[in-house]
């Protein structure tokens, strides 16, 4: 790795970089790339082809006019010549901008966006001063998301990590299928929301829709409002002093700590007395089945 | 998929055509297949019906050049019944050869005389009111709004729908908003899937109720037209519907002067609402919101079972 020089790395197409930073790749489908890093490597946890950008070089994007296809494009070129703060205005509800962003940037998107906004995301930081519509970050792997008004429904579906928040109320079925990292919500949450959470973080401010938690895996959910009504084996566990730890950590890094402190917080986590706990292997079930 | 929108002025009137024609074009990606709209004006004199008429569907072009005789032989025999009924028409005017707008008077059995008219096959009243105008055919809103003059309407509310036909035909009958029949100025759009549809169905015919189509979202229709002629208020409507309504949904009804949203109990379809002191929207994505509000504006999406009314 250390006999390997910038200039020598940036003269090389993607599979040669890969190779030579130690990296195993395995081509799945047409399209897909599987990269495995390298663990010794400790400071090459971005991927190879990520752009080098300057978080301090700045510039707008003016949706007004454009298609999805055009202005997300237009993303990744300015994130090649070195652009590390994109600014998107007039977006006006406009679907899936920002998505498949995999490496570094500060993304700014002035106004409010439609479906699937900011999606399949793997690192960069995004701050939104509008509302998000649908599936806001679905699949969101890393980075931060910062939503100032409200969202809709299955805002962060399926996300594994980062830190996702909404400083207003979002939508039902929030965090459904959640597989890792942490959702906030300032305001409210409608109902089924952590349907089939697997695991990671919830928390919601204010108060929850029926069926919080449905068949939940696992995970945590914390809810500083009333809840309507508790999902199939979902149940209540106490608040211990790490999770007030961590809740007042985390809700004043994003200005969302409550006045009344986290105290009055209802934890709630997997009661696992579904059928699928039990610790039979699928050939014992068959026999018993 | 479908898409829906809505829009209400409080105490005044604007373009509802322009904006509703701006946020269901907006919607298109959500149903190419038709659009349909249902606005609403002041309305004319209060002894005023208007009345909009479609003589034929896409099946009829199948007769070839006979389909012109075919229509001008229907649309003689929707003259020859109003006149039975002793409907006086004040006027009358062809939008499209196959789509009549007549205002009339008529002092008798409203719903006699719709169903009369409705005897001839082919031949489907789209709406009756005074303030109501309803009128559905197939392309986008651009389209629909060019061929009938929807662009400079004036009035004071208004629902529209953008059709991808997934349980049913693509043709006019199949389209929405559909009209609450016989009730005057009562429209339905709606987004979703009825699955108690027949069940459903069945107890509204035994009670009465004609279907026009095989559409799910009918039934919508007539369940509310029910309701209100029973002396149920439209916000009581709404909330029975989800109790004994199945399925997922999002709709919007309009009535002269309100207009109403009910959400299903899973929340499954959506709708975006923008909400201020003299005017609400709503659509199924905010870009159609956007359409006609481009500045920043705050909106949310409505919970599961959540149903709201608000008057003009």
């Amino acid at each position: 790795m250390a006999s390997v020089t910038d200039a020598e790395l940036k003269a090389m197409n993607q599979e040669e970089r890969v190779t030579a930073l130690g990296m195993r790749t395995e081509q799945l489908t047409g399209k897909s790339l599987y990269v495995e890093f390298d663990t010794e490597a400790a400071d090459n946890f971005t991927y190879p082809w990520a752009p080098d950008v300057d978080f301090n070089k700045r510039t707008e994007v003016d949706c007004d006019g454009k298609t999805t296809t055009e202005v997300n494009r237009q993303i990744r070129e300015l994130m090649a010549e070195g652009y590390g703060t994109i600014v998107l205005q007039n977006p006006r509800g406009m679907h899936s901008l920002g998505v498949g962003i995999l490496s570094r940037l500060n993304l700014i998107i002035e106004g409010s966006t439609g479906y699937f906004a900011i999606g399949l995301i793997d690192g960069p930081n995004v701050r939104v001063t509008g509302r998000v519509g649908w599936s806001c970050a679905e699949n969101m792997m890393a980075g931060t998301v910062v939503i100032e008004k409200n969202a809709g429904s299955t805002f962060g579906a399926a996300i594994r990590g980062g830190d996702l928040v909404c400083r207003g109320s979002v939508g039902s079925r929030t965090g459904i299928d959640q597989k890792g990292g942490t959702i906030l919500v300032g305001g409210d949450t409608g109902a089924l929301s952590g349907f089939m959470m697997q695991r990671g973080r919830m928390v919601v401010c204010g108060n929850a829709g029926k069926n919080l938690g449905d068949s939940m895996y696992d995970g945590t959910i914390y809810v500083g409002g009333d809840i309507k009504s508790l999902g199939v084996d979902a149940i209540k566990a106490e608040l211990t002093d790490l999770d007030k730890a961590w809740l007042t950590r985390k809700l004043t890094q994003y200005g969302l700590m409550p006045d009344k402190g986290v105290d009055h917080f209802t934890k709630v986590v997997a009661g696992k007395q579904l059928w699928n706990y039990d610790n039979l292997e699928p050939n014992e079930k068959k026999l018993i089945l | 998929m479908c898409g829906i929108a809505g829009i209400i002025h409080k105490g005044k009137s604007s373009n509802v055509g322009g904006e509703m024609t701006a946020m269901l074009q907006a919607l298109k990606h959500r149903g190419p297949d038709s659009t349909g709209y249902a606005v609403y004006s002041k309305g004319g004199a209060p002894e005023e019906c208007v009345m909009r008429v479609k003589v034929a569907e896409a099946e009829d072009r199948d007769v070839g050049h006979g389909v012109h005789k075919l229509i001008a032989d229907r649309i003689a025999r929707v003259d020859e019944i109003l006149e039975q009924h002793g409907a006086v028409v004040k006027s009358k005017e062809a939008p499209q050869e196959y789509a009549l707008r007549y205002v009339l008077t008529h002092e008798g059995d409203t719903a006699a005389m719709a169903d009369h008219i409705e005897e001839d096959k082919g031949t489907e009243i789209l709406s009756m009111g005074n303030s109501l105008e309803l009128i559905k055919d197939l392309g986008d809103a651009a389209v629909v709004a060019g061929a009938y003059g929807l662009n400079e309407f004036e009035g004071t509310h208004g629902i529209g729908h953008t059709r991808m036909a997934t349980e049913s035909d693509v043709d006019i009958k199949s389209a929405h908003p559909y009209w609450a029949f016989p009730y005057n100025d009562i429209s339905v759009v709606h987004n979703g899937q009825i699955t108690n549809y027949w069940l459903m169905r069945r107890e509204m015919e035994r009670k009465g109720h004609r279907f026009m189509s095989n559409c799910d979202s009918e039934l919508l229709a007539v369940y509310t037209a029910h309701n209100l002629a029973n002396g149920v208020s439209l916000e009581d409507s709404l909330r029975r519907s989800i109790e004994e309504i199945d399925g997922v949904f999002t709709y919007l009804v309009c009535t002269k002067d309100q207009l109403g949203m009910a959400k299903d109990t899973m929340a499954a379809k959506p709708l975006v609402l923008y909400e201020s002191d003299d005017l609400i929207v709503m659509a199924s994505e905010e870009v159609a919101i956007r359409a006609i509000l481009p500045q920043e504006i705050d909106t949310y999406d409505p919970y599961d079972e959540e149903v709201r009314v608000w008057q003009a």
